[in-house]
């Protein structure tokens, strides 16, 4: 396999490791991200890991595209084969699943949805072949994501469920983008979730909120004081189910800024995880829950 | 030591030459739509050329001086009024505590910089006063101005009486011509389609802002037939969602090219056709909705070439505006 590289106007250099979506074209992205910010280049600006490719943005006065061109593919061969076992964080979040306020503006947006008879969550659970929308719940909370992306808006995760291939949550993005999505409502598209960090137009499938803000461009909630945007490509999340009393208690602490999530530190290994997937996740949940 | 909003405009910011170091968490570049107005603006009243401006979108604001300073309007033809008489656009004047500035109708371009001796100071935020309207960061509260801010402004000394002459500005023509790199994602549409794309004129859509500019009236485009990749989405215009470079041309659904901006949004899952060379950027931003506009394709040569060209004309600017 190896990157289809492309110049992006005369300030930028695509790289794109696969067509498809894969944990492991995550990680050779991620791996070539790495290796260019460790490589110090002079004249890159930006460097931006994606799903399943990346981008560099470079200053042509300073560094010639061509230059550059060669320098990324030199890492190319130590990226692809590296053993990629990066130390990361896993952070859980709590999730109010079926809540009033998604459900609100899923009716509002009824005749831009593919199944104006059905919600979202009962449209997906039906597509994904789960009898009901509390399994459906059950396995989009009950195993890990990766943030393999954050972008489009600032501090906006793009998560990837960490299941065999069978197993990926799959919907369609509405017909017609939505103008409105509530701030921190939990959505899925392709086989992506996301998590609206402000209030918007979307398309995503629209499941649940979380009473906890990742994006705070005034830094004045306790845990986003130093970086205002929660989640960074390569963190693990993992979606804990609560009900409405959870979510008010929650909001009260948030509000008073006395709430933080649950975050530690661990290691994933892509070779382990793919040889054991849900021995690997299991291991990574006990950080959570074994405090 | 301020400046009063009275009236805003219709979507006027507080604005310099950006934040860069953050698309990776999805906090664009932003800064003025049209650098070369912005430094300009800047220069002509003595500032640094990265101080924080006003941009103004089709419409001015009116706003009272509450001290004197020297002020400077550039960008596009957007006469400034002091007190209600007319004042030349790139070239400085100086207001006294009490002066009203306000704008005659746009009679050119798109967007109108107006520059203040002393610049600005609104709070810097990750390295820039620039508002991120999206993302509610930066610049005044992170919004757009409203009747009754109060905008403080730094320490300045700049003199009156500095202008600009006319061929050292930008010559627009008609149709627009966007100079573009194709690639990217250039493979998933058929060969005639891609020729199209390049002889048709185009016109800039309503949906025209700092995120980006919509642009209609061509042929949708036929894409090459594939079975989409695993998490593209099944569109044929889908890809699996990756990064947008500043300047990119996507086509959702293959109708309707959108050639993201300043504060564009970092990524997601449309196709790009290639990127608007960065010479042009500034460019878009003087486009009025329904301006006719074409789509001319270069290589990478050229658009260093075109990069070259236009940093000369800023040093001849920048060296007339030094004495």
């Amino acid at each position: 396999m190896s990157i289809r590289f492309n110049f992006g106007g005369d300030e930028h250099i695509f790289g794109e490791v696969s067509e498809e979506m894969s944990l492991t074209s995550f990680f050779t992205g991620l791996s070539m991200t790495n290796a260019v910010r460790t490589a110090g280049i002079r004249g890159v600006t930006e460097i931006c890991p994606a799903n399943a490719s990346f981008q560099i943005r470079f200053n042509p006065d300073i560094v010639k595209p061509q230059d550059l061109l060669s320098e990324l593919k030199s890492m190319e061969e130590a990226a692809s084969k590296a053993d990629p076992v990066l130390k990361t964080r896993i952070i859980e979040l709590p999730v109010y699943f079926q809540d009033p306020w998604t459900r609100e503006t899923c009716l509002r947006f009824r005749e831009r949805h593919q199944d104006p008879s059905s919600t979202d969550l009962e449209y997906s659970a039906r597509i994904n072949g789960y009898a009901t929308v509390e399994e459906f719940i059950a396995a989009y909370s009950g195993q890990p994501w990766f943030v393999s992306m954050v972008g489009f808006v600032a501090g906006l995760p793009f998560l990837y469920q960490m299941v065999e291939r069978k197993k990926q949550i799959q919907a369609p993005k509405y017909l017609r983008p939505r103008t409105d999505t509530p701030k921190l409502t939990i959505g899925h598209g392709g086989c992506f979730a996301a998590i609206y960090s402000v209030r918007g137009a979307g398309g995503y499938q629209m499941y649940g909120i979380t009473p906890a803000p990742i994006y705070d461009p005034t830094r004045k909630v306790r845990y986003l004081a130093d970086d205002m945007c929660l989640f960074k490509p390569g963190d693990i999340v993992k979606f804990k189910a609560i009900g409405r009393d959870d979510y008010d208690a929650t909001l009260e602490e948030i509000e008073a800024n006395r709430w933080q999530p649950t975050v530690r530190e661990c290691t994933f290994s892509l070779k382990d995880f793919n040889s054991d997937i849900y021995g690997t996740n299991a291991r990574l949940m006990e950080l959570i829950n074994g405090r | 030591m301020a400046v009063k909003v009275i009236s805003p405009g219709l979507s006027t910011s507080v604005q310099d030459l950006g934040r860069p170091g953050h698309y990776h968490v999805g906090i664009p570049e932003g800064g003025g739509m049209d650098r070369f107005a912005t430094r300009i603006a800047n220069l002509l009243v003595g500032n640094d050329p990265g101080a924080a401006v006003l941009e103004a979108t089709f419409m001015g604001p009116e706003l009272e001086f509450t001290q004197s300073a020297v002020v400077a309007v550039t960008g596009g033809e957007l006469p400034p009024k002091l007190n209600g008489e007319e004042r030349p656009t790139w070239e400085s004047f100086p207001v006294k505590a009490g002066d009203r500035l306000s704008f005659g109708f746009l009679k050119g371009g798109a967007r109108a910089y107006l520059a203040v001796s002393g610049g600005i100071d609104v709070p810097v935020v990750l390295g820039s006063r620039s508002t991120y309207i999206l993302g509610a960061l930066g610049g005044h509260q992170g919004r757009t101005l409203k009747a009754g801010d109060e905008l403080p402004l730094g320490e300045g000394s700049g003199k009156a009486g500095l202008s600009l002459p006319a061929d050292l500005r930008r010559a627009r023509n008609s149709p627009a011509e966007l100079r573009m790199l194709p690639g990217m994602y250039w493979h998933r549409i058929t060969e005639a389609a891609g020729n199209r794309f390049f002889e048709e004129t185009w016109k800039v859509a309503p949906e025209a802002d700092r995120i980006g500019y919509r642009f209609r009236g061509g042929t949708p485009l036929e894409f090459v037939e594939r079975e989409q990749p695993f998490g593209a989405g099944s569109d044929p215009s889908n890809i699996v969602d990756a990064c947008y470079p500043y300047g990119s041309v996507q086509v959702p659904s293959g109708t309707e090219p959108i050639v993201l901006h300043r504060d564009a949004v970092s990524g997601g899952g449309y196709m790009m056709l290639g990127v608007v060379i960065s010479a042009d950027m500034d460019l878009i931003a003087q486009l009025q909705p329904h301006t006719p506009a074409r789509f001319v394709p270069v290589t990478l040569e050229d658009a260093l070439a075109a990069r070259t060209e236009q940093r000369a004309a800023l040093a001849l600017a920048e060296g007339h505006l030094a004495g």
